[in-house]
């Protein structure tokens, strides 16, 4: 992880500067300074592909799906379907029936409570940890209000693991559905999704992954993971925003009722009852994000293109790298040191406010997320108002890790 | 001229002695040093400003006629930021400072480069300002 050696430079090997330069807003200037952008799990840069592909779409097949005899309306149709399908292989699902575009992970897992979780009842119980992000949190507390249930909080220990010997404990004959981040946002841990999977299942209990900080850094297949419930947002995989995926297994989204009403949900529609679309049209009302989703399909041919071998050694050699030049600032304490970790780096310098380190950054032209990253349970836990975040992408440069290395030395040096 | 007028114009030549964004930073964080501390019990959520990213207190207090706030954060530039609202607003008249505009910070070329959520807080901080000041000039033209 920590090697320094150079990448070999064989002909299947992406080259960096051509890769950077297929990303317009890497060029940015800020303050002075071309941009080191290091809040990619907040939302990644897209690539020019991407970008090429919404305005083809705009500018030559714009048309409402699913509705149309003409011409325009049936590409687009095809297009939007298509998107369906690259979805389903991105995902490894076996049938693109599963795959339900939404806003983003945060409408999906709403989706899942909303529609999902109507049956649930007083007593029953949902399982979640201390390190998800307020989407995977709240959606469950309305639920909760709704309907009496109960959430049971699998805690996380000091190095921002999942504890993973109390999950057992808490997994029950009550439990009706385990929620769980995949790859921590605040922290980078990679949760071992697959034991909780089979543990869950061992007691018939159906799983949610959160996988939007998982699918920008590594392939997911939902079939060998047996996932039920798998989520993501476009935006954080190189894609546009407002789009994103419910993947869920047929036999639960055939049996769910639908959650939002309108246009392109139902079969029938009569004042005395309203029969429903067949899944997925069951769960999209309304005219969708059709150049999101055909944008996020680009995003997606654009990963699998570049490789995902390269993607995680360039990943997981930047972090390496960040995690040995930050550690040698004086003061400066990583959070989250789990030893499988995601290509994100939590910490704080000395004594200071996250706020002012990210402020002093920023006047250097280099791009970090400060505050609580919308995990408020865990910082707590930590008791600290929050941390610096540095989420590295494939596009990031070990000379832009010098400069922020720098840059904190700097900020460290004012704010003493 | 007003005294907030000409207090404030002394700050906007103040910051144009900073030609470099960084030696303005280091400003405003050294102003935020120098700013007296709050009493412990205002520490509270009582006295929180919300909106603020980063958490601000403010005490207010009064002088006879003038206004006499103290204010503390638990990130240093917010703090620079609140000693030269305080610089300002201190010391004045309370029916002055329930009627100014502040608009000051904008020609000290700060606030433009605050972030959004930043620039919210400092919204909040000057608005709960002006609310305690208005209170205080009414209850002084009452009692006198």
């Amino acid at each position: 992880m920590n090697s320094i050696a150079a990448m070999p430079n064989t002909a299947n090997t992406p080259d960096l500067d051509a890769v950077r330069a297929a990303f317009p807003a890497l060029q940015t200037e800020v303050h002075g300074h071309q941009v080191a952008y290091f809040d990619n799990a907040a939302t990644a840069q897209k690539p020019q592909v991407v970008l090429d592909r919404i305005d083809q779409y705009y500018r030559q097949e714009n048309a409402n799906v699913h509705r149309g005899v003409h011409t325009m309306s049936q590409l687009a149709t095809d297009a939007y379907e298509g998107a369906r399908e690259r979805m389903a292989s991105f995902l490894g699902a076996s049938d693109s029936r599963e795959i339900i575009f939404t806003r983003g992970t945060t409408e999906a897992i709403n989706l899942v409570a909303s529609s999902f979780g109507r049956s649930f009842g007083p007593g029953d119980e949902i399982i979640v940890s201390a390190m998800e992000h307020h989407s995977n949190i709240v959606p469950w507390q309305l639920l909760c209000e709704r309907t009496g249930a109960r959430l049971q909080v699998v805690p996380v220990t000091e190095d921002g693991e999942l504890d993973i010997e109390e999950f057992p404990i808490l997994l029950n004959a009550r439990t009706r559905l385990v929620a769980l981040v995949h790859v921590s946002n605040s922290l980078g841990t990679i949760n071992p999704v697959r034991r909780i999977i089979t543990d869950a299942h061992g007691l018939g209990v159906p799983v949610l992954l959160d996988g939007a900080q998982a699918t920008p850094h590594a392939p997911v297949n939902v079939q060998e993971l047996d996932v039920d419930f798998y989520c993501l947002s476009s935006h954080k995989m190189f894609g546009p925003t407002g789009v994103g995926v419910l993947y869920g297994k047929a036999e639960h989204l055939e049996a769910m009722p639908p959650w939002q009403g309108g246009g392109d949900m139902i079969e029938e529609v009569s004042f005395t009852g309203t029969t429903f679309n067949e899944i997925p049209h069951k769960f999209e009302a309304g005219t969708p994000n059709i150049a999101g989703v055909i944008g996020m399909a680009a995003a997606a041919d654009y990963l699998e293109t570049l490789g995902w071998s390269w993607i995680k050694q360039q990943e997981q050699d930047l972090l390496g790298y960040a995690t040995t030049q930050l550690s040698g600032i004086e003061g400066l304490r990583i959070i989250g040191t789990a030893p499988k970790k995601a290509a994100v780096l939590s910490f704080l310098v000395g004594a200071t406010h996250p706020y002012d380190v990210g402020s002093v950054l920023d006047r250097l032209g280099i791009a970090v997320r400060t505050g609580h990253h919308c995990t408020q349970p865990l910082m707590k836990q930590y008791g600290i108002p929050g941390t610096v975040r540095a989420s590295f992408a494939f596009y990031n440069t070990r000379p832009e890790i010098d400069r922020l290395a720098e840059g904190l030395r700097r900020a460290a040096q004012m704010l003493a | 001229m007003s005294v907030l007028t000409e207090r404030a114009q002394n700050l906007i030549e103040e910051f144009e002695l900073f030609d470099d964004w960084m030696d303005r930073y280091q400003h405003v964080i050294d102003l935020g040093k120098e700013l007296a501390p709050i009493d412990e019990s205002f520490r509270s959520s009582d006295y929180r400003i919300h909106g603020c990213q980063s958490q601000v207190w403010l005490q207010p207090g009064q002088e006879g006629a003038n206004v006499q706030f103290r204010a503390d954060s638990d990130a240093q530039i917010t703090k620079g930021l609140i000693a030269i609202l305080l610089r300002v607003v201190n010391d004045a008249p309370a029916h002055e400072v329930a009627g100014a505009d502040l608009a000051f910070l904008d020609q000290l070329e700060l606030k433009e480069h605050l972030s959004p959520t930043r620039k919210n807080g400092l919204d909040a901080m000057i608005k709960q300002i002006r609310l305690y000041a208005g209170a205080m000039a009414a209850r002084s033209s009452q009692s006198s």
